[in-house]
């Protein structure tokens, strides 16, 4: 993903409740600790959140109630103003930006999708999915084309002329989600999306959303606080707890080295075939010095554990790994992927 | 307590101390007259260089004249286009069978068959009991008072929501509007507007619009934060934001103030039937001044039906589900089927009414009048129970009514002011000592300190009373449910009814005088007491009730140790509402004959004297602040002590 430009890029950012918290922070230099700024009575929903967001990369910012990660995404898309900071959207910063130009950005370039669906009650689902064409003074015969279109990438289609209370929770969330990629953005925020839904339903939802990934390859920001969500959903996961994010990183990594306690505490429930690739367990051996053809089985180095895991485990040879171009880049012994699925631990 | 023996005390004073008892006449500030003064010097003297004042006022009047001329040409005179009153109609009024067949085509369009019985029998009533012409008049103003009421509501209500200082200088003024009383409003427009159906429509308009805007304001406010955020991030600037996010989510709470604004124009357009507005209003204000009781009687159901048809009219509105419509209805004919079916009768009814004097006015000879019989049911109630009534109502008024009069007029004005500052000081702290002590100084130094003494003992009695019986009442309903639907039935309808309505029966039986004037405000100021009695009984948590019963209390004791405690400060405010509709009524009593600040308004208004009308208005209004703030401050302590705050 890092090779992708950069879509959106959050520098030093702050926001800070209760009084005089603009002269706190000019009176500071670095960074100030979150003692500092309990010391001087303010509260700090989020503290110094810097951060780099990839064209098409699922972003997903993880954190419990309380701890921030809500008036962090509205810092990113100046719902919120924040306190400090710079949050740059294809390099322009958009807290700098006058009020037309942010109006025209987020008119053309951004989708948000919110917990409770945020649905307009009047308005029926293909006028509430029209609704942002509308705004941009789009003709009606056209926006509503363009709002069937994106009605039936959702799977709605045959309920244009119901109102939303007469959906579901599901459907009043695909009638969110078709309308914030309605203007076709080039950045989708997710804020907890699927939180306010059955269990069933969030799952489904979740194969949905990662179904139209596949399809759009939009760049995504996508608030939960589910870690399993993360896990599922995710290509890179901030972790927020009190304000400040203690961790960014791909689950993987996560899991292999969480940074603190707190971190770990999340991944130890996890369990470690659903996050861990063959790469992250495999003895590696240099490029191009076996070929696959040595071993009865290959899989490649970015599969994860799970999906392998049972056609291996009653094998006695060892199994090859291979990178994207067919090399055999390390091997893999029956014994360790049973490691990691009885103990959790992978013997490194 | 400590009145009583300061009150003794001070019966021992010399007598250069006299002014601590009696306000003295001498140190009265002349507001009143100030007032007046002032008022002259607008309608006479004010002059903005283009355009005098009073031009000005008379401007107003005259724009509003012809939405109203209108609408009675429509309902009522019809359209003669000539400026002569005696020119001939030459197209007719809507006939009293399209009227009706509108109200109930648009009742069963809106909520079913039996909200379209129900508002179809109200008009219909008008019909037959000859009461159509009168209504009609009444009907045209409401008919434009309401959209205007509604829009300068909203108007208002959105800028406090887009400004936050114009929302802080609003406030004040809006709960100065809603605790002055009606009558106070009259005499201004009155001497401003003139006396006429637009002026009584400008005093409908200026009294129905508070509660617009403070509902406006309210229903902006609880648009989910979530909608608009979603709106800012649709690209919205900020009208877009206002008018297609922000308005039509709000629409049920602003079809409340709609709904508001609805019954207090009716309730005022009768009022304002003494500033001239016609109509219904001036009917039961005619036969309340010859006495004619069953006249009074068939105008004043006249004017409740109205009120309810309207009122559930509206309501159904608020509760209205959009559903959706099905593609197979697409043709226009088809799914505007009740709207065409609608026009296309009302243009030949309308026609017919030209040539059929049925259709127009409901023929004379199938009218019915019930007032000989009433008046007839009065004559014999009081032949065979004269006695009965007397007994009853000279038993209260020696003994009851009369002793806390005089106690109240006998008390130093100077300890009540005193006293009404400790208990604002001890309730809420120094600010609400200095504002209940200084409005009540306002009182005295404007000279109506004995008035405003005999306004409380009247509201004091009658609130007594309604408390005493609205409170246990509510118990009841509250534990009871059969009880709770009858209960239900007769506060819903008591709230309906405009205030004028109160006042036939009680003169009815019991003639003029304090006594009537008690029993209609009890009446008027019962529901409150009632309904928020049942909401706070059945709103103490369900498992403190299940926890008492566990431990083995009776009902009776539930009730006693449970559940009253803790509705308690509920039930204040439910007091509280009385005491404010008790103060309304007060002054509308000042009718049937009773001495205090309400006379003093309605003695100004039948001499244009606005300056004694605004410090009498105002001097009720500050004793309904006064009562308000004190009671507001005690039950938000007590519910901060039960740890209900929040709630």
């Amino acid at each position: 993903m890092h090779d992708h430009a950069v879509t959106l890029s959050c520098k030093g950012v702050w926001k800070l409740f209760g009084e005089n918290c603009e002269a706190f922070l000019a009176k500071k230099t670095g960074i100030p600790s979150q003692k500092d700024v309990q010391n001087a009575g303010l509260i700090g929903a989020v503290q110094n959140a810097s951060f780099d967001i990839h064209q098409g990369e699922i972003f997903i910012i993880m954190g419990l109630s309380g701890s921030g990660k809500s008036t962090l995404v509205r810092c990113l898309t100046k719902l919120i103003e924040p306190s400090a900071g710079s949050v740059l959207f294809n390099g322009e910063d958009l807290l700098a930006m006058p009020e037309k130009e942010l109006i025209d950005v987020r008119r053309h370039k951004m989708g948000m999708v919110f917990q409770h669906f945020a649905l307009l009650p009047h308005l029926t689902v293909l006028d509430n999915v029209a609704f942002p064409l509308a705004i941009q003074g789009i003709k009606r015969a056209q926006r509503e084309a363009r709002a069937l279109e994106v009605i039936e990438l959702v799977g709605l289609a045959g309920r244009e002329t119901y109102y939303p209370r007469e959906l579901s929770g599901g459907q009043q969330q695909r009638v969110g989600i078709a309308r914030s990629l309605a203007v076709e953005p080039e950045i989708w925020f997710l804020d907890e999306p699927f939180s306010a839904l059955d269990p069933l339903i969030r799952r489904e939802m979740q194969d949905e959303f990662l179904r139209l990934q596949n399809v759009l390859h939009k760049t995504i920001v996508f608030i939960t606080h589910d870690f399993d969500e993360a896990i599922r959903l995710a290509d890179r996961i901030a972790i927020m707890q009190d304000g400040a994010i203690v961790q960014i990183g791909s689950p993987e990594e996560l899991i292999l080295k969480p940074a603190t306690n707190y971190v770990a505490e999340f991944t130890q429930q996890i369990p470690r075939e659903k996050v861990l690739t063959a790469k992250s367990i495999m003895t590696p051996i240099s490029a191009g010095t076996l070929s696959p053809s040595s071993f009865n089985k290959t899989v490649k180095s970015e599969t994860r554990i799970q999906s392998f895991a049972a056609d291996v485990v009653h094998d006695t040879q060892d199994i090859g790994v291979v990178n994207a171009d067919g090399e055999l880049i390390g091997t893999l012994t029956p014994g360790k992927v049973i490691d990691v699925l009885v103990s959790g631990n992978p013997a490194l | 307590m400590l009145g009583i023996l300061l009150y003794y005390f001070s019966a021992q004073l010399p007598e250069q101390f006299a002014w601590l008892i009696k306000y003295p006449k001498s140190w009265t500030i002349p507001l009143k007259y100030w007032i007046s003064d002032f008022m002259k010097w607008l309608i006479q003297d004010l002059d903005f260089g283009l355009f005098t004042f009073k031009e000005f006022t008379r401007s107003i009047a005259w724009l509003l004249e012809w939405p109203l001329r209108f609408a009675s040409a429509l309902l009522s005179e019809g359209f003669t286009f000539s400026s002569d009153p005696k020119a001939p109609v030459l197209v007719q009024r809507l006939p009293w069978v399209a009227v009706t067949a509108i109200f109930t085509l648009i009742a069963y369009r809106v909520n079913g068959w039996k909200l379209a019985i129900l508002v179809g029998s109200c008009f219909l009533y008008l019909a037959i009991f000859g009461q159509w012409e009168s209504a009609m008049v009444t009907l045209s103003s409401i008919v434009i008072a309401v959209p205007f009421g509604v829009f300068i509501g909203m108007l208002f209500g959105i800028l406090g929501f887009r400004h936050k200082n114009f929302e802080m200088a609003m406030m004040p003024v809006l709960d100065l509007m809603q605790t002055v009383p009606v009558f106070a409003y009259l005499v201004p427009v009155l001497f401003l507007f003139g006396f006429g159906p637009v002026a009584a429509m400008i005093a409908t308009m200026i009294y129905a619009t508070p509660p617009m805007v403070r509902l406006t304001l309210l229903a902006l406010k609880q648009v989910p934060a979530e909608l608009v955020e979603y709106g800012r991030m649709a690209g919205c600037t900020n009208k877009q934001l206002l008018w297609k996010v922000q308005i039509p989510s709000a629409r049920a709470g602003l079809m409340v103030g709609v709904n508001q604004v609805i019954m207090l124009s009716l309730n005022m357009v009768i009022i304002a039937s003494m500033i001239g507005a016609g109509g219904l209003g001036y009917d039961v204000l005619a036969s309340l001044r010859r006495l004619a009781i069953g006249a009074g009687l068939e105008a004043g159901v006249a004017i409740t039906l109205l009120a309810i048809a309207l009122d559930r009219l509206s309501q159904a509105f608020v509760q209205r589900d959009t559903t959706s419509f099905h593609p197979e209805d697409v043709h226009f004919l088809i799914r505007h089927r009740y709207l065409v079916t609608a026009i296309a009768g009302l243009l030949i009814v309308w026609i017919a009414g030209h040539f059929l004097p049925a259709v127009n006015h409901y023929p004379e000879a199938m009218q019915l009048t019930t007032g000989e019989f009433w008046s007839d049911l009065v004559k014999w109630l009081n032949i065979n129970y004269f006695d009965q009534f007397e007994a009853v109502k000279t038993f209260l008024l020696l003994n009851f009514m009369i002793p806390i009069k005089r106690f109240l007029l006998a008390v130093p004005w100077v300890v009540i002011v005193a006293m009404v500052a400790l208990l604002g000081y001890q309730l809420g702290g120094w600010r609400l000592s200095v504002l209940t002590a200084l409005l009540s100084l306002f009182i005295a130094v404007t000279g109506q300190w004995q008035k405003a003494m005999v306004t409380i003992y009247l509201c004091g009695v009658s609130v007594l009373f309604a408390t005493g019986i609205g409170v246990p009442l509510g118990m009841w309903a509250a534990l009871n449910k059969k009880v709770y639907r009858v209960v239900k039935v007769i506060i819903d309808t008591l709230q309906t009814l405009p205030s004028f309505v109160y006042l036939i029966p009680v003169v009815m039986l019991f003639r003029v005088g304090d006594f009537a004037a008690m029993l209609a405000i009890i009446v008027y100021s019962l529901a409150p007491a009632v309904r928020y009695t049942i909401h706070g009984i059945t709103q103490v948590p369900e498992d403190l009730v299940e926890a008492s019963k566990a431990i083995g209390c009776t009902k009776l004791q539930i009730l006693r140790r449970v559940q009253i405690p803790i509705a308690l400060p509920e039930i204040m405010l439910g007091v509280n509402q009385t005491i404010m509709m008790a103060l309304s009524m007060l002054v509308i009593t000042a009718l049937v004959g009773t001495r205090d600040l309400g006379q003093e308004v309605y003695i100004a208004l039948t001499k244009a004297d606005t300056g004694r009308g605004i410090v009498a208005g105002l001097a009720v209004a500050f004793i309904a602040i006064i009562a308000d703030r004190l009671i507001g401050a005690w039950a938000k302590r007590k519910k901060q002590q039960l740890g209900m705050e929040h709630v």
